[in-house]
């Protein structure tokens, strides 16, 4: 058995770098570590993320899952910046050693593209706004052939199909080389196998690229897939964090891999009991 | 009621003396004059309360106000201040423009999807970046149904006006034809004016076509 779980007590004061280690591979210069210390987020009188405390080495893919309302989502929008912690910090361990927000692009559900522009405008809107259109446009061509639309550049995005969209949203936040990838349920509206395509190329990116992956899932076959490391929300705390050895790209129907997602299944059904 | 070869030949001898093109010339200006200004303000008060709060506590209310007001209604105040020169139709007008295109240049940058402006934020856009890329055209669909509304409020503002208190223009030849018993010329002008309002909805209709690509209902 090559799986190693974690369990700890909730709201553990230090997070235990030691044990999950940095990922065998150098990461590159560009990806961040993460390290969250007593976060927690309320909305009026309701408690959301209750102390959350942990470390993800630079260049790890986490996987974050839970019930609904478990704060998942939550957790992702407080380490975009999207919305700011009520308590505890957020420091991200760059090159530069500034601790400040490195260069962090996020996938929604939806996948938010402007529908009058372009596919390859769109791509481009994730270099910011500070670059000449035609470099930009030439960067968002060389993303877009990455994700297997190199011939769709000029549609509307109206013009594609939901898992292509998704796949033009997924180009417009790796244009820039990104630090820190969050990805909040991306695959979530997509069918069960453009799920499997999109997930054999974020797998395949994140490998090329080497970027910090933050993944916010319900699917749990989806996270132990992709994930180096799982974390179980319930309730705003971090129930369960555990370590995947295994080594990619993984085989859908792999044993090992159905055990532990039964009982990461178990674990996640049994924690509302 | 003249017959059509009536204001067939009316048509003519109108055109050979020169007195049709000027109108047409005159009423088309005072029209367009009063879409810039009118669009114009209406334009910037929408985007304006649509973006910010204090803006729109400021003015919508009285904004909401003036518009109950009929703008026909204000034609006695307007003879009195203005007199019967170009400034009272140009004031009627921009009057009459301006309430349609604000409000809904107003609804249209209210609507424009929430989720688009987060990602516009998190991706980084500024102010000026965020309004070019996302929230003007946003709105643009809006604020076309509101050109083409204003685009016929414009003509029949227009007519009132030009009807009551001109010395030119197609009211004004309208009028003049009617004290002769001119019933041809009469019907001319009515004929004018259909024309200039669907040359104005038609071109109207092409901007929109041409800006609003994007959108599937444009597509073929």
């Amino acid at each position: 058995m090559s799986v190693i779980t974690h369990e700890r007590f909730h709201g553990s004061i230090e997070p235990d770098y030691a044990a999950h280690g940095e990922k065998p591979a150098t990461p590159p210069a560009g990806a961040a570590s993460i390290t969250l210390t007593g976060l927690e987020k309320s909305f009026g009188g309701n408690r959301v993320l209750r102390g959350i405390n942990l470390h993800i080495p630079a260049g790890q893919f986490v996987a974050v899952i839970g019930k609904s309302g478990c704060g998942k989502s939550t957790l992702l929008r407080v380490l975009m910046g999207l919305d700011q912690p009520s308590a505890g910090s957020i420091r991200f361990g760059t090159a530069d050693g500034s601790g400040e927000r490195p260069n962090a692009r996020i996938v929604f559900q939806e996948p938010r593209l402007l529908p009058w522009l372009s596919v390859a405008e769109n791509v481009a809107v994730g270099l910011g706004d500070g670059i000449d259109k035609r470099l930009a446009l030439a960067e968002a061509a060389a993303v877009l052939s990455e994700v297997q639309l190199a011939e769709k550049a000029k549609e509307w995005p109206s013009r594609l199909s939901g898992g292509q969209r998704q796949r033009v949203a997924l180009a417009r936040a790796l244009v820039s080389k990104p630090g820190v990838l969050a990805l909040d349920e991306p695959l979530g509206a997509l069918d069960a196998l453009t799920r499997i395509s999109m997930q054999e190329l974020i797998n395949r990116v994140w490998h090329e690229l080497g970027f910090t992956t933050v993944l916010v899932t319900h699917d749990v076959s989806e996270a132990v897939h992709l994930a180096d490391r799982v974390i179980v929300l319930e309730e705003g705390r971090i129930a369960l964090d555990v370590v995947i050895p295994q080594p990619h790209p993984r085989r859908h129907g792999n044993p090992e891999l159905a055990e532990l997602e039964g009982r990461l299944l178990g674990a996640i059904l049994g924690a509302g009991r | 009621m003249p017959s059509p070869a009536d204001v067939a030949v009316a048509l003519w001898s109108t055109t050979i003396s020169g007195q049709l093109p000027h109108d047409v010339l005159v009423s088309a200006g005072r029209a367009f004059a009063g879409l810039l200004v009118g669009g114009a303000i209406g334009f910037l008060l929408g985007i304006a309360n649509g973006v910010s709060k204090v803006s729109e506590q400021l003015t919508d209310t009285t904004l909401q106000m003036l518009r109950t007001i009929p703008h026909l209604a204000m034609i006695p105040l307007v003879i009195l201040w203005f007199g019967i020169g170009e400034e009272s139709k140009l004031f009627l007008t921009s009057l009459g423009v301006l309430f349609p295109v604000y409000l809904n240049t107003y609804h249209g940058v209210r609507n424009v999807d929430r989720d688009l402006i987060e990602m516009g934020r998190v991706y980084g856009m500024g102010s000026w970046t965020l309004f070019r890329k996302v929230i003007f055209p946003g709105a643009l669909p809006s604020i076309f149904v509101g050109l083409r509304y204003a685009l016929g409020i414009m003509w029949l503002t227009l007519i009132v006006s030009e009807s009551i208190a001109a010395s030119s223009g197609i009211g004004h030849m309208a009028n003049n034809a009617r004290e002769f018993m001119m019933t041809d010329v009469v019907v001319l002008a009515l004929v004018i004016y259909a024309v200039l309002g669907k040359l104005a909805d038609v071109v109207a209709r092409a901007l929109e076509r041409r800006a609003l690509t994007w959108n599937p209902i444009y597509q073929k």
